[in-house]
């Protein structure tokens, strides 16, 4: 193959990798991706004024649009508190205007000081925000119905002082350099309202999202009857947060007397609506507990920019009405249906299969001279612990004799005696344990799918010895757990190679993985001297088997879904490649293990048949088949044979030993050669089996070939 | 041996006997037509001009239209709904009307317009209730603004006024047939049918139940989807009339009212008159007593000269006071409650 051919062939295959419905899926997952949307239409929305209308995106613009902006972010904030507790306050415009007109009067009539008049206001939005407490914290009414009312009665209260005081405020004026500095001054050339708000929006993050009392609030908003269950005192919760409220709309009052030093019967008419509006957008859910301050101003920013940008533009005031009704209809109806499907929306979209080719399968053909070709010769394997194991995806031999497997239940049995007919559980792990393997210390290291890879030391004593992995950083799922460790095997220089064959399902679900035929899995190395663990082949189909080859200069990697060996070289001067090792399989491999002689035994899980070979070229067809079919009927391999095969050092397959029958030994996923006999696990089994095997070293062991005198490492 | 035990296990026990004098508990319709006849006979003392015909005659045809709005309000609110973008529905309907006969459209026309628009209006939130399952009291105070802002964009003016000759139109609002005003008839006629509607047909019974409890009433195969669709266009229809007696009585549409405090005076008729908002209680009897309620109190309001405004708190503090006293006799479980219930 010319280089322009290969070229095109790794563009066509990057080509077929990429899925933009796979970015999506987990992109939707993210809990940083649903502002994303608001933030875009904010930035579109100013971008658009920025170039319809003249001098917008000035400095000059930008400030006195922040010193306009802050009154309604302080009352956007209210109501997004009083959202999240599962409430809302629809009286936050009529608070603000009442403490608006409370300012002017403590400050013009009264003629309190600044601090004073401070303080008094924003005592004033504090008992409004008490009614409204009392009402719906403990008198239980509903919290819409009640702040509607509580807005009609204190806008009346308004309009009625109002045209009181009118006069007397227009014709008062009070020299106070305090007080203007509230009004029009600036902290670091920001506006100085603008800077209170943000002051109290990094207070209000923090309190919402790293405070016992913000947790509080929003468990309460997710679920009352869990958060009374909790403890939490709810009453007095929701009062808090109305009082909160009030005092947040006085805030915003101040401001505003400071700024405008007037009332009349429009300030902060509709306030209300557009906060509404505004939080609703942000993405603060309606069914409560759900939102940030962030998110407040966010849609706060939208619905003032366009109601700014909509009266500068000379669009009459029914208009931005109109508009502003319909921007909230969306939201509340796009808020109501993307909480109720948004977990519905994402398992839709989130198994993603890939075109992959197949190399041709080798023919199994009974009696022909192919050394795959089927046999009988694991029928009349002996059992050992028959019904007394639940699939034992990996079964190992120590020095002894006795007979580990690992169960799906969470244990490592031992059989031991005479005729290994004395069973105990060895070790509770927890998890799925599945690949074992005994190091220099004779501790028996398990990968565990679910938790990690851990130690069993000979008195049976459990230990973690890794559970997590670097991250990588381009990825949208957080990849730094492990998710299925699988099977593992352990270099003269103690370093542990494992596979953790998928980082985007679990082990429930990894028939997923090998049906999507993505590059999700890894090897991961584990390296005792530094006590790191570190990826070292990041993106490999499914690797499943891993095996130290004899020399210890390489690793063996089975790759489940691709149906191929590869060898990845650890030392000498192709350290660091990768390359197949076997191209052309009957099935899907599993375990692999060191034999005796030198050479290499694999297990195959499934044996390939002709129309699941053509459905991996088919990714729209795995897709429907996915969605459309329920789970047991699904195509698969063929899982009703058990296949054990050697290979030699150069792939070379030499013999095979079958169960065509799938009744005592199917879906075989590890074998292990000790003195003379090998013995056979499988996933799904309720037995491990033993075969005699004739003409091989019969004194040889496992834990000899890797740390005894039967060790072929050389030097 | 076995059947006398059984049969006796079996046996009803005997019924005490009923306690012949025992004062049957008032419920809400009578305490509030108690409350109504004390205070129409206080005001009849107290303030000159109430108790006159003209007066009396003046304060149903001013109700007529709080009633008919009630009637639909109440409908919803049995439901488990409320529209508050009742008011804005008529005023929305008609000013577009108006300004269309203006242009010269004949009258019937446009009285068929209004109509549509209205039932395009009742079906929409319908659509956002039922399917979008959006909460109804966003969908109708969002589409109130929504109707406010389009209906002033067709009809750009405050006061819309009713073509001169048209004396069919008016006739709702200012006729009178057999000496009583005609408003006062159609508020009869509407309450009549819509009693009938509500206690005689399955549709009415289906909307108690889904009132009661929705998922049972889905469970028992009731269609509530259709039904709340349509429970949204009978408001929407039941705002057209109540806009018809509005033109005839005034001769002219004011587009203020959908931005004034009239929708609470209709929440207030509803909830004052014992048609909780849990859904599923109440009647007709309770709109008719709860509007003649509120009827006479603006009423005296008026001739007392009580500031708007003030009239507004007043009116508030009652409402506030019915939904905590609602919420009292007829508590809800806030903690399954729903955003917007």
């Amino acid at each position: 193959m010319s280089t322009i051919e290969a070229f095109a062939e790794s563009l066509t295959q990057s080509a077929r990798r990429f899925s933009p419905r796979l970015l999506l899926s987990e992109l939707l997952l993210k809990q940083w991706f649903e502002p994303v949307v608001p933030f875009t239409v904010m930035i579109g929305l100013w971008l658009y004024f920025a170039l319809t209308i003249p001098d917008y995106a000035s400095v000059q613009n930008g400030l006195s649009l922040l010193r306009l902006f802050a009154e309604f972010g302080f009352v956007a904030l209210a109501m997004g508190f009083c959202l999240i507790s599962g409430g809302i306050d629809l009286s936050v415009g009529a608070i603000f205007a009442l403490c608006n007109f409370a300012a002017l009067f403590f400050l013009l009539v009264m003629e309190w000081p600044v601090g004073l008049v401070v303080v008094a206001t924003l005592c004033v939005g504090a008992a409004l925000g008490s009614i409204n407490g009392l009402l719906i914290g403990f008198l239980k009414t509903r919290p819409f119905l009640t702040t509607l009312v509580t807005l009609i009665i204190l806008r009346a209260s308004v309009n009625l002082l109002n045209t009181g005081y009118a006069q007397v405020f227009a014709t008062n004026s009070v020299d106070s350099d305090a007080w203007d500095f509230i009004g029009t001054g600036s902290v670091l050339g920001v506006p100085v309202n603008a800077a209170a708000l943000f002051a109290v929006l990094l207070i209000c993050h923090i309190f919402l999202s790293r405070s016992r009392y913000g947790w509080h609030l929003t468990a309460i908003g997710a679920s009352r009857k869990a958060a009374r269950h909790a403890g939490i005192r709810v009453r007095l919760m929701l009062f808090l947060t109305y009082v909160l409220s009030g005092s947040l709309c006085a805030a915003s009052g101040i401001f505003y007397a400071a700024r405008q030093a007037s009332t009349d019967s429009t300030t902060g008419v509709g306030w209300e609506f557009q906060a509404l509006t505004a939080v609703v957008l942000g993405g603060i859910s309606l069914a409560g507990g759900k939102g940030t301050v962030w998110r407040a101003m966010i849609g706060a920013l939208i619905v003032f920019l366009l109601i700014n940008g909509l009266v500068r533009m000379g669009i009459p005031g029914y208009v931005t009405s109109a508009v502003t009704g319909m921007i909230l209809l969306a939201a509340v109806g796009i808020d109501v249906k993307w909480s109720k499907n948004r977990g519905k929306a994402i398992q839709k979209i989130y198994v993603n299969p890939a075109y992959v080719a197949f190399s041709p399968a080798p023919s199994v053909q009974r009696g022909s001279a192919s050394p795959f070709a089927q046999n009988d010769r694991l029928i009349h394997a002996q059992a050992i612990g028959l019904d007394q194991v639940e699939g034992p995806e990996d079964v190992i031999v120590d020095r002894q004799g006795r007979v580990y497997g690992s169960t799906r239940d969470g244990n490592v049995i031992r059989f031991s005696g005479e005729n290994l007919e004395q069973r105990e559980v060895f070790a509770h792990i927890g998890g799925r344990p599945l690949g074992m393997q005994f190091d220099r210390d004779e501790n028996l290291i398990v990968a565990v799918a679910g938790m990690g890879v851990y130690g069993v030391a000979p008195d049976g004593r459990v230990f973690k010895v890794t559970d997590e992995t670097n991250r990588t950083w381009y990825k949208l799922n957080d990849d730094s757990r492990l998710r299925m460790a699988d099977d593992l095997d352990i270099a003269p220089d103690g370093k542990i190679y494992f596979s953790d064959c998928t980082t985007r399902y679990e082990m429930t679900t990894n028939t997923l993985d090998i049906l999507e035929a993505r590059p999700n899995g890894r090897v991961v190395c584990y390296d005792p001297k530094t006590r790191t663990t570190r990826t070292v082949i990041n993106h490999f189909y499914f690797p499943n088997g891993v095996c130290v080859s004899h020399d210890g200069q390489s690793v063996l990697i089975a790759s489940t879904s691709l149906c191929k060996i590869f060898r990845y070289w650890i030392e000498g001067p192709k350290k660091g490649k990768t390359e197949v090792l076997i191209d052309e399989l009957p099935g899907n491999p599993d375990n692999i293990n060191r034999a005796s002689d030198g050479n290499y035994w694999l297990a195959l899980v499934g044996i390939r048949t002709p129309t699941f070979d053509l459905s991996v070229r088919k990714p729209g067809f795995r897709l429907r088949m996915v969605k459309q079919v329920p789970t047991d009927e699904w195509l698969a391999p063929a899982l009703n044979h058990g296949c054990v095969l050697k290979f030699n050092e150069r792939g070379e397959a030499l013999e095979s030993w079958w169960d065509p029958t799938g009744i005592s030994h199917s879906t075989l996923t590890s074998m292990r050669e000790h003195k003379g006999y090998l013995y056979l696990g499988g996933l799904e089994n309720n037995r491990i089996g033993r075969i005699k095997l004739d003409g091989v070293d019969e004194s040889w062991t496992g834990y000899d070939a890797y740390w005894g005198d039967k060790s072929r490492v050389r030097g | 041996m076995r059947w006398p035990l059984a049969s006796r296990s079996l046996a009803v026990p005997e019924t005490a006997p009923r306690i012949p004098f025992n004062i049957p508990k008032p419920n809400q319709e009578q305490i509030v037509l108690l409350i109504t006849i004390v205070l129409l006979v206080v005001f009849g003392f107290t303030l000159s001009g109430f108790a006159t015909v003209s007066n009396l005659l003046n304060l149903l045809r001013s109700i007529s239209i709080l009633g008919v709005l009630g009637l639909g309000m109440g409908l919803i609110v049995i439901s488990r709904g409320i529209d508050l973008s009742q008011v804005a529905t008529l005023a929305g309907c008609w000013a577009i009307a108006l300004i269309e006969m203006q242009r010269g459209v004949p009258v019937g026309a446009a009285v068929l317009l209004a109509l549509a628009i209205a039932l395009l209006i009742g079906v929409t939130n319908g659509v956002m209730v039922a399917f979008v399952e959006a909460p109804p009291l966003f969908v109708t105070l969002a589409a109130g603004f929504v109707i406010y802002g389009l209906a002033f964009w067709l009809a750009p003016a405050w006061v819309v006024y009713a073509p001169k000759d048209a004396a069919g139109l008016m006739f709702a609002g200012a006729g009178r047939l057999f000496g009583v005003p005609v408003p006062i008839l159609v508020f009869a006629v509407s309450a009549i049918a819509m009693h009938l509607f509500l206690s005689r047909t399955s549709i009415g019974r289906f909307i108690y139940a889904q009132g009661d409890n929705p998922e049972a009433a889905r469970l028992t195969g009731i269609p509530l989807r259709p039904l709340i669709v349509l429970e949204y266009a009978l408001v929407a229809f039941l705002a057209w009339l109540a806009g018809l007696v509005w033109v005839g009585t005034t001769g002219s549409m004011q587009m203020a009212i959908t931005q004034g405090t009239m929708i609470f005076d209709v929440v207030l008729v509803v909830v004052i008159g014992g048609i909780s908002l849990i859904g599923g209680r109440g009647s007709v009897f309770s709109v008719v007593v709860g509007c003649i309620l509120i009827g006479t109190l603006l009423n005296a309001f008026t001739i007392m000269d009580v500031n708007s405004e003030v009239q507004n708190i007043i009116k508030g503090v009652v409402l506030l006071a019915a939904i905590v006293l609602d919420n009292f006799l007829h508590p809800r479980d806030e903690e399954t409650a729903r955003q917007g219930d």
